[in-house]
C-alpha cells in the first residue's frame, strides 16, 4: 500500500511485487554463468577479486549509511552494493593485490555513490568509476593479466593477492588479448604477423567463451524483462558498426568486428554494465542512442587508447551525457502535436 | 466478426481477479434501513434539496434538483421519510463528511407512477436530453459527469462517433460485464437512444477480449448499426483516451476533450440507465456493484444508490479481519475510512484487500519501467523528481496535467514510490496557485473597470451639463444569453472545482471526464 506523508493511503492499492532487491538478485543470478566461465579460464583469482570487492563495497556502504543516518536493512541489502562489488571484481586482474580492489570499491561507494546522495542519485556507474580510478593511478598493476593458459592456481593466487608477491604475478601474467593486439598494431606490425602468436589463441583462449556466458546471462535478463533491449542492442550495433568501418578501411591494421564482439568485456559491458539503470538514460530512444555511443567509443578506445579495454571509459563518458540524451529523447506525450 | 484492436501505448497486464464473477448472475441485497444521498456526489455543483425533514417520499421521487448546468438530480431509492439533511461520511480518502439527505425506508418500497415512455420515432434530441437530465443520469463508470451535458456538448460539436465503453480493465470489477449479460437489450436500446440524441452517425461498443459471454449476449440481438470491438485486457484499455486511440486511431488533443476528437463516450451502465429513463420513465436509483476481495461470497449486487457500503459488506460476509476497504478498483479506487459512507451513482466496486505489509520505499533507480507502462507517454520518474522538489513549472512543462492518474507507473515501480500521490499533490498545488492568480487578476480588472466607469461618469456629467437630455446610459447591455464559450468555461470550472475539492488529499477518479480508466 502506498501512503503519503499524512499516512493517507493513495491509489494504486496493489503492486506488482517488483523490488529493487529483486531486480538486483536477478542481475546477480544472470552474472553467475559468466563468473564461472571466467574463473575456469583465468583461475580462482577471479572469485577472490569478486569476494574482496564485494566485502569492501558492503563495508563501505554500511559505513556510509551509518554516517548518513539511513536505515541499514533496506539499503544495505538492496543488492546494489553487491552488484557493484561483483562487477568491479570481474574487472580486476585476477592477481592484483587485495588493496587495489578494496580501494576501488570504497571509492565507488563513498565518493561515486554516497557523496552524490546514495542509491539512485549517482551520475556515474560506481563500479566503473572505481575501476577507472585504478586504471589511472595504477596502470601497470591493472594491465597484468594472466597469460592465456598460464597455470595460476590456488597457492600462487593467494600469494599474489595477499602477499603482493610480484614475482608470482610476473610469472603468470602478460598483456590482455586486447592490449596485445593494440600494442602490436601500434608497433606498426601487421595483424597477420600477430596472428601466429598469442593472437591465434585469443578467441580460443577463453575470451570468447566468457563473452558467450555473459551473453547467455544477458539474454536471460532480457527475457525476464529486468533490462530492456535498447542498450545492449545499441551497444553491440555501435561496436560492430565502428569496428566494421575500421576493418573495411584497412583490414591489416584493425582487428575484425568479430574479435571486438567476442573479446574483452564486450558482453559484460553490453548487458550488465551499460545497462545500470541509475546512470543511463531512462527513455527508450535515449537508451538506444546511449548504447550506440558506448559501443562506438569502446572500439575507439580499444584501438587508439592506452587502456586494456574501453568499456569502463566509454560507459563513464556516456554516463555524463545521459541527462542530455534524456532531455533530447523525451517521448511524444499522448495528444501532443508532433513537433519533431 | 470482431478482431482485437491494438495500439495504445504502454499499459500493464494485471491479474484479472474476476474469474469467479464472470458468468454468474447478479444478486439483490435487502433494503438497508437508511439510504444516504450526498448532494455533492459528482462533478459539478451540489444538488439543491427539494424535500424537507419529516417529508414522506415514494421511490423515484425527486429529492434534490440540479443547481446549475453542470449538476445532477437525485431521486429517492425507496419509499420512506426524510429524517435528516446533515453532514455525513462520504466516500473520501480523508474520511471527510458532506451534506447528505438521509431517507429512512418504510419497507413498503412504493413507487411513483413512471413517466410515460418517449416515442423514439418522434423524439427530438432536445426531448431526449431533457429526459436524461430529469432522470439524474451521470457517467456511471468514472468521475460522474452529468450525461446530458456531455451529450449536449457532443451535439453542438456535431460529433460523429458514439462509443459505449464496457471495458472493465481494473482487476476484480465485473459489474458491467454482468449487467450486459443480463440486460443486453437495454444496453443496445440505450446506445440507440444516445446515438439519436447525439445525431451521431456511428456507434461502437467496446468490450474486453475476455468478455465472451457479454459479447455473445449482445451479438444475439439486433445491433441496429452498432459495431462491437474487442480490446486487449491490458490496463488501462478502458481509459477514455486509450480507448479513443484504439478505436479511431486519433488522439484526444492534450488539454482537449473527446469531443475534440469527434467522439462522445458513455459507459455501458449509463446506456442501460438511459434506456430505463427514456423507455421506462424511471430515474437512476439502482446500479450493480461488484463486491470482491476478502469477502465470503463475492458478488455483483443490485444495489439501491444511497446504500451504506457497510451494508454490502455485511451482505457478502467479511472473510479476513484486517482488511482495507477500497471503493472503485484497486488501481484507481479510494481507500474508505468510514464504512457507513454510501454507494453513489459512480460506485462500481467495493473491495476488501488484505492489509499488506508496509512497503519500504527506495529512491528512484531510474529503471524506466514507469516510462514503459505510462499510457499517457509521460516520464513518471521525471515528474516524480520535479513534484518532490516542488518545481511546479517544470512538472507542468513535462505535461503533468496529461497524467490520468491510472497508477500503472506506481504498480510496476521496483522502488515502490507512491508516484500518483505526488502527482495529485502537485496538481492540486498548481491549481490552487492558478486560482489565486486568477482571483487577483479579476479583482484588478474590476478595480480598473470601476475607475474607468467613474472617469466616464465624470465626462458624461460634464457633457450633460452642456447638452441636457442626452442619454448617459447609452452603453448597450451585453446579451443575457450564455454563449458557448461561457458554457464551456462553466464546465471547465465545475470540473476544476470538483477536482480541487477532492485533491485536497485525495484520490479522485482520473481523467477530467467520465469513464476514465476503470
Ligand atoms: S519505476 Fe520507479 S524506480 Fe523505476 S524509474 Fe520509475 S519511478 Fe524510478
Ligand atoms: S499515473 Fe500518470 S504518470 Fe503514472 S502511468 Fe498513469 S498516466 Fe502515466
Amino acid at each position: 500500500m502506498q501512503r503519503d506523508a499524512d499516512g493517507v493511503a493513495s491509489s494504486p492499492h496493489i503492486h506488482s511485487g517488483a523490488s529493487v532487491a529483486g531486480v538486483m538478485r536477478r542481475v546477480l543470478a544472470a552474472l553467475a554463468p559468466g563468473v564461472m566461465v571466467s574463473a575456469w579460464f583465468l583461475g580462482p583469482g577471479v572469485l577472490l577479486q569478486i569476494g574482496i570487492a564485494t566485502v569492501a563495497a558492503l563495508a563501505a556502504e554500511a559505513a556510509m549509511l551509518s554516517v548518513r543516518g539511513l536505515a541499514m536493512r533496506p539499503f544495505l541489502f538492496d543488492g546494489t552494493a553487491i552488484v557493484a562489488g561483483v562487477l568491479l571484481g570481474l574487472a580486476m586482474p585476477p592477481l592484483a593485490p587485495w588493496w587495489l580492489a578494496s580501494l576501488a570499491a570504497v571509492f565507488a561507494m563513498v565518493v561515486v555513490k554516497h557523496a552524490h546522495g546514495g542509491v539512485g542519485h549517482n551520475l556515474f556507474n560506481p563500479a566503473m568509476a572505481g575501476y577507472a580510478l585504478l586504471l589511472v593511478c595504477f596502470p601497470y598493476a591493472m594491465k597484468s593479466w594472466p597469460a592465456p593458459g598460464a597455470e595460476a592456481w590456488a597457492a600462487d593466487v593467494l600469494g599474489a593477492v595477499f602477499l603482493v608477491d610480484t614475482a608470482k604475478v610476473d610469472a603468470v601474467s602478460g598483456a590482455t588479448a586486447l592490449s596485445f593486439v593494440r600494442d602490436g598494431l601500434r608497433g606498426m606490425k601487421m595483424l597477420a604477423e600477430l596472428r601466429p602468436g598469442a593472437g591465434a589463441s585469443l578467441l580460443g583462449g577463453g575470451a570468447a567463451w566468457v563473452n558467450l556466458a555473459f551473453l547467455g546471462g544477458g539474454l536471460a535478463l532480457l527475457a525476464a524483462r529486468v533490462i530492456r533491449w535498447q542498450i545492449p542492442a545499441g551497444f553491440i550495433a555501435g561496436l560492430l558498426a565502428v569496428s566494421l568501418l575500421l576493418y573495411l578501411g584497412d583490414a591489416q591494421r584493425h582487428a575484425s568486428p568479430l574479435f571486438h564482439l567476442m573479446g574483452g568485456a564486450t558482453m559484460l559491458g553490453a548487458f550488465f554494465i551499460a545497462t545500470d539503470p541509475v546512470s543511463s538514460p531512462v527513455t527508450p530512444r535515449g537508451r538506444l542512442v546511449f548504447g550506440l555511443l558506448v559501443g562506438a567509443v569502446v572500439v575507439l578506445i580499444r584501438r587508439f587508447g592506452q587502456y586494456p579495454d574501453g568499456v569502463a571509459f566509454a560507459v563513464l563518458l556516456m554516463n555524463a551525457a545521459a541527462p542530455l540524451i534524456d532531455r533530447h529523447t523525451r517521448p511524444r506525450v499522448y495528444g501532443e502535436r508532433d513537433t519533431r | 466478426m470482431s478482431t482485437v484492436l491494438r495500439g495504445f501505448h504502454g499499459g500493464v497486464r494485471l491479474p484479472r481477479s474476476k474469474e469467479t464473477l464472470q458468468g454468474t448472475g447478479s444478486r439483490s441485497v435487502a433494503l438497508p434501513p437508511l439510504l444516504i444521498y450526498p448532494l455533492q456526489a459528482h462533478v459539478g455543483t451540489p444538488a439543491r434539496p427539494v424535500v424537507g425533514v419529516g417529508q414522506k417520499v415514494r421511490r423515484d421521487e425527486l429529492l434534490a434538483a440540479p443547481s446549475s448546468y453542470v449538476s445532477q438530480a437525485i431521486h429517492a431509492g425507496t419509499s420512506g421519510v426524510i429524517v435528516e439533511i446533515a453532514a455525513r461520511a462520504v466516500i473520501h480518502p480523508g474520511g471527510v463528511t458532506d451534506t447528505c439527505i438521509v431517507l429512512r425506508a418504510d419497507g413498503e418500497d412504493r413507487r411513483l407512477t413512471p413517466a410515460p415512455a418517449l416515442d423514439l420515432g418522434r423524439a427530438t434530441p432536445e426531448g431526449l436530453l431533457a429526459r436524461i437530465a430529469e432522470a439524474g443520469i451521470v457517467g456511471m463508470g468514472g468521475a460522474g459527469f452529468p450525461s446530458h451535458v456531455k451529450l449536449r456538448e457532443g451535439l453542438l460539436n456535431a460529433v460523429r462517433l458514439l462509443i459505449i465503453n464496457a471495458v472493465e480493465c481494473e482487476p476484480y470489477i465485473a459489474c458491467d460485464e454482468c449487467m450486459i449479460r443480463e440486460r443486453a437489450a437495454d444496453v443496445l436500446l440505450g446506445a440507440r437512444i444516445l446515438r439519436q440524441a447525439l445525431r451521431a452517425s456511428q456507434c461502437v461498443i467496446a468490450l474486453e477480449d475476455d468478455m465472451q459471454q457479454a459479447r455473445a449476449a449482445l451479438s444475439r440481438r439486433d445491433l441496429a448499426g452498432a459495431q462491437i470491438v474487442r480490446v486487449p485486457a491490458i490496463y488501462p484499455a478502458g481509459g477514455e483516451r486509450q480507448l479513443i486511440r484504439m478505436i479511431t486511431g486519433a488522439e484526444v488533443p492534450a488539454h482537449g476533450l473527446p469531443i475534440d476528437a469527434g467522439v462522445v463516450m458513455h459507459n455501458a451502465a449509463t446506456a442501460a440507465a438511459v434506456a430505463d429513463a427514456v423507455a421506462g420513465g424511471l430515474p437512476l436509483t439502482e446500479r450493480l456493484v461488484t463486491v470482491a476481495g476478502a469477502v465470503r461470497t463475492p458478488a455483483n449486487l443490485r444495489v439501491r444508490i444511497g446504500t451504506p457500503i457497510a451494508h454490502l459488506l455485511d451482505a457478502c460476509g467479511r472473510s479476513a479481519a484486517d482488511a482495507r476497504v477500497i471503493v472503485g478498483g484497486p488501481m484507481m479506487g479510494t481507500r474508505l475510512i468510514d464504512e457507513p459512507a454510501p454507494v453513489v451513482k459512480t460506485t462500481n466496486c467495493v473491495l476488501r484487500l488484505p492489509a499488506a505489509a508496509e512497503d519500504c520505499t527506495m529512491p528512484c533507480i531510474r529503471c524506466g519501467d514507469c516510462v514503459e507502462v505510462c499510457p499517457a507517454q509521460l516520464q513518471p520518474q521525471a515528474l516524480y523528481e520535479l513534484a518532490r522538489a516542488g518545481d511546479w513549472d517544470g512538472a507542468s512543462d513535462l505535461h503533468l496535467f496529461d497524467c490520468i492518474e491510472c497508477g500503472a507507473c506506481a504498480y510496476v515501480c521496483p522502488s515502490r514510490l507512491p508516484l500518483v500521490h505526488y502527482y495529485r499533490h502537485a496538481k492540486s498545488e498548481i491549481e490552487a496557485l492558478e486560482l489565486a492568480q486568477r482571483r487577483a487578476a479579476e479583482l484588478r480588472s474590476r478595480y480598473e473597470a470601476r475607475l474607468r466607469r467613474l472617469a466616464q461618469a465624470g465626462d458624461a456629467a460634464a457633457e450633460a451639463e452642456g447638452q441636457a437630455g442626452s442619454d448617459v446610459d447609452a452603453a448597450p447591455a451585453p446579451a443575457a444569453v450564455p454563449d458557448r464559450a461561457a458554457m464551456r468555461a462553466e464546465i471547465a470550472a465545475a470540473v476544476a472545482r470538483t477536482k480541487a475539492r477532492r485533491t485536497a488529499n485525495t484520490p479522485a477518479a482520473a481523467g477530467e471526464d467520465e469513464d476514465g480508466a476503470r
